[in-house]
């Protein structure tokens, strides 16, 4: 069950009343393994026979497009990109989430907003608007961050998809070159995940393992949610 | 009240719903400010290259609701004022704008979202040094926009809310709650009210009045393709120096 709680005033033009599927957001740094975890939850639950809709940022088809174009180009502003994700953010939550949590799927949400308000905080926004502009938020059921320090950040994208510019923070040029610029990025993120942890009741996870061990932690979690759903 | 700027610039805005008549009078003010010799940059609402797709599709497509319709709005605000109007108002120019956070604030409460969620969107962007409100009866503003025009669109006639199935009836509807909601920020936001009803020419006067004794003593950027003003003699050092006098 799902709980019709938000950060802020929601939407007040919509009803709302509790929902019998299950919101739980898997958060983290760049290349900590979640959309790893978030396939082998899947098909895990979907073993278990829960139905599984899985959502992560910037795959809103009223935005998708529009973003990735003005992400290519060098006039998109630190405001603009902020309002841009939250736009993304919002159509998601409001076309997919919702509508799957209320025909009580388990909602897998690769990063919520807490990603992008570390991010917008690291880039100068200021962090007391950030968190209003997020009023609309649903609060999850379970929010589990995978927490990895910056070696293994970067051992991931060694032996994964390589350093690119938006994971190394390139755009507030951190330093004059791409894994200088990623480590103090990201260093700059996890601090950041420090505190949201805290506010917003975070699950840490230690992602310094291998996946097993992870993966085994994500599912006593999610284990127990569910069990006490039952006594409830 | 927004926070106030201390740019070199000044940030000039016309509010009013769809017909009020505020995209004339500020078309007339643009042209006269350039006459007078100064730097003028003139933005519209909704108009953001960056965003423009975006906003296109999900009208087209219906995809709107009034959240994401408020953010995308925002996003295409946010983008003119990082890439135009600051840059201008920090430069010194006279930045006139065809809508501006109050018309998010009036449409976007019109169709539910948060008041104060709404304002804390455009935190960002600073009160104005004037906002002309231009005052229409929701009939007279219903008749200019009907007898201009083919075809309401979908999300200008307000038809996502749901209040009736015809267009007409629907617009109407929608601009009386805007109405209701800019009536309340005359106070909030300090607005200039100007009666939409009156002739162009008389309206345009009144306006002109208020913009130059608002830029009485102010000094932006001069425009630099026009020629300079004729010398005058230097004043005597004693002499009281007379302030501004030609807007």
């Amino acid at each position: 069950m799902t709980k019709a709680q938000f950060y802020g005033g929601g939407f007040p033009y919509r009803t709302m009343t509790d929902m019998p599927g299950k919101l739980i957001v898997l958060e983290g740094t760049d290349s900590v393994g979640r959309s790893t975890q978030i396939g082998l939850l899947r098909k895990w639950l979907e073993d278990e026979g829960f139905a599984v809709a899985d959502t992560g940022l910037n795959r809103s088809p009223l935005t998708q497009v529009g973003l990735d174009q003005a992400k290519e180009g060098h006039t998109l502003g630190r405001q603009t990109m902020s309002l841009f994700y939250a736009a993304d953010f919002a159509d998601r939550l409001e076309n997919l989430i919702i509508p799957a949590l209320k025909a009580g799927f388990f909602v897998l949400s690769d990063r919520y907003f807490y990603s992008i308000i570390a991010r917008d905080i690291v880039r100068g926004a200021d962090p007391a608007w950030a968190r209003k502009v997020y009023g609309f938020a649903l609060k999850p059921d379970l929010t589990l961050y995978l927490r990895a320090d910056v070696p293994t950040l970067v051992a991931r994208m060694v032996y994964g998809r390589g350093f690119n510019y938006w994971e190394s923070g390139m755009d507030i040029r951190c330093a004059d070159n791409l894994y200088d610029s990623f480590c103090i990025y990201q260093s700059r993120l996890i601090e950041q995940f420090e505190f949201l942890a805290k506010e917003y009741n975070f699950v840490t996870i230690d992602a310094n393992r291998p996946i097993e061990p992870v993966f085994a932690d994500l599912k006593s979690q999610i284990s127990a949610l569910i069990e006490q759903d039952k006594t409830t | 009240m927004l926070k106030p700027h201390s740019y070199r610039g000044k940030l000039i805005v016309v509010e009013g719903i769809d017909g009020s008549g505020k995209s004339t009078q500020i078309d007339l003010l643009y042209k006269w400010l350039q006459t007078q010799g100064k730097s003028v940059y003139f933005s519209e609402w909704n108009s953001s290259p960056l965003v423009k797709s975006t906003t296109k599709m999900g009208k087209k497509q219906k995809m709107f609701t009034p959240t994401t319709f408020s953010l995308m709005q925002a996003t295409d605000f946010a983008d003119r004022w990082e890439n135009q109007i600051l840059p201008m108002l920090k430069a010194g120019v006279i930045v006139l704008a065809d809508r501006y956070a109050f018309t998010a604030f009036a449409r976007d409460v019109a169709r539910g979202v948060d008041p104060e969620w709404v304002r804390n969107l455009y935190s960002f962007a600073p009160q104005p040094d004037l906002a002309f409100y231009f005052r229409v009866p929701v009939e007279i503003a219903v008749e200019r926009i009907l007898s201009g025009r083919a075809e309401l669109k979908y999300y200008e006639a307000g038809m996502d809310l749901g209040l009736s199935d015809s267009k007409t009836t629907s617009f109407r509807l929608f601009q009386q709650r805007i109405i209701a909601q800019y009536d309340e920020m005359i106070n909030e936001f300090g607005f200039v009210t100007i009666d939409g009803t009156d002739v162009v020419q008389n309206q345009q006067k009144l306006v002109r009045q208020i913009v130059r004794k608002n830029l009485l003593g102010w000094e932006g950027m001069p425009n630099p393709n026009l020629p300079l003003p004729p010398k005058r003699r230097p004043a005597r050092k004693t002499a009281p120096q007379k302030e501004g006098g030609e807007a």
